[in-house]
């Protein structure tokens, strides 16, 4: 066989301008998913405070809620885990073999309503924190 | 790093600053927003005229092709090459290639044959996107038209790439009608399918081999032995035939429920955005991996 040449950023993430709808969802998929699970292991360690007692984990918790980073924190949160589960019902249509051929379209809706819900949560998350 | 572009950026203007003090300021170059408004408004020139020379020669195809050749010593580095071809109305990407291997440069390699969009041959990646060179229209396409050879399959010279990979996959889902018991010629001179039968399968008989979808899809990128989109959809053509027997159809799902078989798919619609026949391969994988489901799911 003859030699051949690789081409490098052409053939991988480099080519992000071109990628489609369903391409995106993906990506979006894989990084909100890594996301809640990485939010899975500090959960637990936030719950694990109750092991020493039920004022350590209240002060944990209060300590916690009064910081701004936290509060934008779990804004950021609500985002990734809304678009996972708007994604995740799209994606057991695609595995239903339902509305197929709008694919596309059920992804941008997911975008839209999870950027609606995110902005309407904000007022809640950050009540009575000052930055 | 920005305060050494600015000092590099404003070096030019010195001179001028230093013959004509006041006018500088008088020009209104003292506050950045200004200079600003003064770089947007020479740059929409620019492109103003930019875009006059381009109406000059309107006529000409500016094309940027992907050269490269392991065997030639000016061309082992691989470059783009830029060639203008006149337009025609109605001028394909595979027209204009064919324009400039004539006229301009003998040496431009690359694959064609029927030029309709039937043997599969001229799969190219042009502007970002597979496409079949032959079935793209030139008047429908951004210019510089950027031609190069399918990602992800290796380059073996110019726009060739190796499609051998691409064959043993669409071979290894064995692409044949097999049947054990083939009517008695005497009653039945024709295995005959009925109408529906031949709807369902009739957007998969539809493939052309070019592999367009193969070089689309990230995962075949990444695991090369999945079988890709185009076997898969191959299989699918013969498994929901109803003219094999329910034995053989079980035989080529086990060939499709392997590791990396369906279930390597992630539902990306690549492939069926890129497909130039139009097929919905994704649709047919997602069929293929319910089927297998049902196949392997006992409730007893």
């Amino acid at each position: 066989m003859s030699q051949s040449y690789n081409r490098g950023l052409v053939e991988d993430f480099g080519r992000w301008r071109e990628f489609s709808a369903g391409m995106w969802a993906w990506i979006f998929h894989k990084f909100t998913g890594w996301m809640l699970i990485g939010y899975l292991f500090t959960h637990i360690a936030v719950l694990s405070s109750a092991l020493t007692g039920p004022d350590a984990y209240t002060g944990t918790i209060q300590g916690l809620e009064s910081l701004f980073l936290i509060r934008v924190l779990e804004v950021g949160l609500l985002a990734v885990a809304v678009f996972h589960i708007l994604n995740g019902l799209r994606l057991l249509m695609v595995d239903l073999g339902i509305g197929l051929e709008s694919q596309d379209r059920s992804f941008y809706a997911s975008l839209v309503i999870t950027g609606a819900i995110t902005v309407a949560s904000v007022p809640t998350f950050l009540q009575g924190v000052g930055i | 790093m920005s305060t050494q572009q600015e000092s590099v950026e404003s070096e030019p203007e010195e001179p001028e600053s230093q013959e004509v003090p006041e006018d500088q300021e008088m020009s209104g170059l003292a506050s950045p927003q200004q200079e600003r408004l003064q770089r947007k408004q020479a740059a929409l020139e620019e492109r103003e005229r930019a875009e006059s020379d381009h109406d000059m020669d309107d006529d000409r195809v500016h094309l940027k092709v992907f050269r490269y050749d392991p065997e030639v010593e000016g061309k082992q580095e691989p470059r783009f090459d830029d060639f203008h071809v006149p337009f025609e109305r109605g001028m394909t990407v595979l027209d204009a290639l064919i324009y400039a291997r004539d006229e301009f440069d003998s040496s431009l390699t690359f694959r064609h044959s029927c030029r309709q969009a039937i043997c599969g041959s001229d799969a190219f990646f042009i502007n970002g996107r597979q496409r079949l060179g032959c079935k793209t229209q030139i008047a429908d396409l951004d210019q510089p038209v950027r031609v190069e050879p399918l990602p992800h399959q290796e380059a073996v010279k110019d726009l060739v790439v190796e499609m051998e990979h691409f064959y043993d996959q669409m071979h290894a889902v064995e692409p044949y009608f097999q049947d054990e018991e083939t009517p008695d010629a005497s009653e039945l001179d024709e295995q005959r399918q009925s109408r529906e039968n031949r709807e369902k399968v009739k957007m998969s008989t539809r493939c052309i081999w070019c592999g367009a979808c193969m070089s689309s899809c990230n995962i075949a990128a990444g695991d090369n032995e999945y079988l890709g989109p185009a076997a898969i959809n191959k299989a699918y053509r013969f498994a929901m035939d109803d003219r094999e027997d329910e034995e053989i159809k079980e035989h080529r799902l086990r060939i499709l429920e392997q590791e990396h078989g369906v279930w390597r798919c992630q539902t990306q619609f690549s492939c069926t955005e890129v497909c130039p026949k139009d097929i919905p391969l994704t649709e047919h994988i997602q069929e293929l991996k319910r089927e297998a489901v049902k196949k392997n799911l006992k409730f007893w």
